[in-house]
């Protein structure tokens, strides 16, 4: 079995008034080893949702209605807190005491925007150094000697641990946000986009590090974005979300030689082609915008913006189907 | 620590302040020195000469006597002991209660929160003089029972301060990744909320104190101050029934102005930290010209000595 598996995850928003918004319906994947997985899609499609719910952090107002978040962890033995025995657990059926010693110690976060997810009044390398107190039951000096060993793996150098996240630049609040994942080397990294708001020099430092971060430590990656270059330069497989539900889900090849859904399709024609920039003189877009989740289409999620519809797309959703192994579509026109 | 040490940074340019600091420790000052400041021990028995009693003052007797000829100066040197002692210890208590109220109406919300900001309505809505005199005098009087009745009944304006700076700070992404590492909510407060409603809760503290002195002082004025202790109201509530009618000014005037002293200093220095770490209150930084000026000036006095 993978190391991570997803099956139909269902999260709801509650209103004040008491209806339940579908922010994601239904969606499943599965992480193997050492692999990537990118999740794309536009803003408000349920990304972050997504990765929020599997780790049980949404806010108040969200809901879990269904699915499974099954993990089999490998490394346990490394894991004090956890009592050193691998085992499969579905993250969504345990207490939440069981659930926080599995936050950060096994599946970490970056969060979008990570450079407000430092706490403005304390040291950085406190900062680092606080999951792996908590998780590894270990004393200060052998935890600030990680935090150096952390610090120095995402090319900070160690004196910078006695600063203030005020004192960092944007890059580097980034980068010491990934220390802080890695700080307990867990098995997954869900890194919510880990490039947005930086310039190109360190997004590609940042890149550049995960793939170093994976080859090296064997970290499982998912990558929440919606730069399809960073998905095409890092990942395994893509899962294009649209609306809260999964688009279409295959490898990455796959994705970018034959996409099957229309979305996916304009997807890859809204980005610009490095290699011969020639053949495409102008962009395309996709007019319109994803619906708002308090009046979603009743068929399929993408049918008022489609340009392949038939009668049957605006009445009824269409199922996820394997038109190969391993290539799933969500789509009324490609069913044959 | 930093943030303290940026407080400091703005705190020492502002004149108001600094005064009030100053006015403060010098209340501190008489206080923990009175044995050796003042001229006499205010609670000797004296004999007295009938035209000692509420004697205007002389060389002997800087501030006159009082009614039973004792020296009024001395008392109000040892009257800051009682008001510095209330004011501390009841504005400790209220900052107590009134964080943890706060903090947990704040951050866990729903049920829990509504009941403890109802009881904190319930609370401000009576007024608080009346129901401490209508306490004390079913309880008795006593240093330690007007510590209790004025620390426990003054913490709801501060419950709902912190609680209305929780509900902001919890929103941040910072909470969010604290929980995402696996904290747990008495940590996450502990380690990463109360830190940041620390420095308004000493703003909120130094005028809470100023607060507990003029209720102490009411109180004793009104009568119902600790009967072993000479405290700055129950000099005024003697000096009103006593010594006014003989127009003993000296008797009348000295508390009443030591009062003020320490209320002033304790506002102004308040005030000016609240206005400091208090969002709300913050003016914008490009409306404060003479800031930036200093801290170009300061700036470019660093450059000169690195260079």
């Amino acid at each position: 079995m993978a190391l991570l598996e997803v099956r139909n995850l269902s999260v709801d928003y509650l209103t004040d008034d008491g209806t339940a918004l579908h922010a994601v319906e239904d969606v499943s994947f599965s992480l193997e080893q050492a692999r990537s997985l990118g999740l794309v899609g536009e803003s408000g499609c349920g990304k972050t949702t997504t990765m929020l719910g599997m780790l049980r952090l949404l806010p108040a107002e969200g809901r879990i209605v269904s699915g499974e978040v099954r993990y089999r962890s490998l490394q346990n033995a490394h894991s004090p807190r956890l009592g050193g025995v691998p085992r499969e657990v579905d993250l969504l059926r345990l207490s939440e005491r069981e659930m926080r010693k599995y936050r950060w110690n096994r599946i970490a976060i970056v969060f979008q925007g990570a450079m407000n997810a430092l706490n403005p009044v304390r040291r950085v390398g406190d900062q680092i150094a606080e999951p792996i107190m908590l998780h590894g039951a270990v004393d200060r000096t052998t935890a600030s000697e990680r935090v150096v060993e952390l610090l120095e793996l995402v090319g900070i150098t160690p004196e910078m641990a006695r600063q203030y996240p005020h004192q960092y630049s944007g890059g580097m609040r980034q980068r010491a946000m990934t220390a802080m994942a890695l700080a307990c080397s867990p098995d997954i990294l869900i890194a919510d986009e880990p490039t947005t708001a930086l310039d190109v020099m360190i997004q590609a430092q940042i890149l550049d590090l995960f793939q170093h971060l994976q080859e090296q430590l064997g970290l499982s990656i998912i990558l929440v974005t919606h730069d399809l270059g960073v998905v095409a330069e890092i990942c395994d497989d893509v899962l294009v979300m649209y609306g809260g539900r999964t688009a279409e889900y295959a490898s990455v090849d796959t994705i970018y030689n034959e996409p099957l859904h229309p979305y996916t399709q304009r997807l890859m024609e809204a980005f610009p082609d490095i290699d011969s920039p020639a053949l495409k003189t102008s962009l395309a877009s996709i007019p319109g915008y994803p619906p708002p989740l308090d009046a979603l289409p009743a068929g399929c999620r993408f049918e008022p913006r489609c340009y392949c519809k038939s009668d049957i797309c605006a009445v009824e959703s269409p199922p996820l189907l394997a038109v190969k192994p391993g290539h799933y579509v969500a789509c009324h026109q490609v069913r044959d | 620590m930093e943030q303290f040490k940026e407080i400091w940074r703005t705190f020492r340019r502002r004149p108001m302040g600094i005064v009030g600091g100053l006015t403060l420790l010098s209340v501190v000052f008489v206080a923990i020195f009175a044995p050796w400041l003042a001229p006499y021990d205010p609670d000797e028995k004296i004999d007295v000469e009938p035209g000692d009693l509420l004697a205007p003052p002389d060389a002997g007797h800087l501030l006159g006597r009082d009614d039973a000829g004792k020296d009024v100066l001395s008392q109000l040197i040892y009257g800051a002991r009682v008001s510095l002692t209330v004011g501390f210890v009841a504005s400790f208590m209220s900052m107590f209660i009134g964080t943890t109220v706060g903090l947990v109406a704040g951050y866990y919300g729903g049920r829990i929160g509504n009941a403890l900001m109802r009881l904190v309505d319930f609370l401000m809505v009576i007024p608080d003089l009346p129901l401490m005199l209508v306490i004390i005098s079913l309880w008795g009087r006593g240093l330690w029972k007007i510590i209790l009745v004025i620390g426990l009944l003054g913490w709801t304006y501060t419950a709902r301060l912190v609680r209305s700076q929780v509900l902001s700070i919890k929103e941040r992404q910072f909470i969010l990744r604290a929980r995402a590492i696996g904290a747990g909510s008495p940590r996450i407060i502990a380690r990463h909320i109360f830190p940041q409603v620390l420095p308004i809760i000493l703003a909120e503290a130094v005028l809470s104190i100023s607060g507990a002195i003029i209720a102490e002082s009411s109180l004793s004025f009104l009568g119902l101050g600790d009967p072993t202790l000479i405290s700055w109201g129950m000099m005024l509530n003697f000096a009103f029934e006593r010594a006014i009618s003989r127009m003993a000014w000296w008797f009348l005037l000295p508390p009443g102005f030591a009062i003020i002293w320490v209320s002033l200093g304790l506002v102004l220095m308040g005030s000016t930290l609240e206005e400091i770490v208090n969002p709300r209150l913050k003016s914008h930084h490009l409306f404060d010209a003479r800031r930036m000026v200093a801290l170009v000036a300061g700036e470019s006095a660093n450059q000169r000595v690195n260079e």
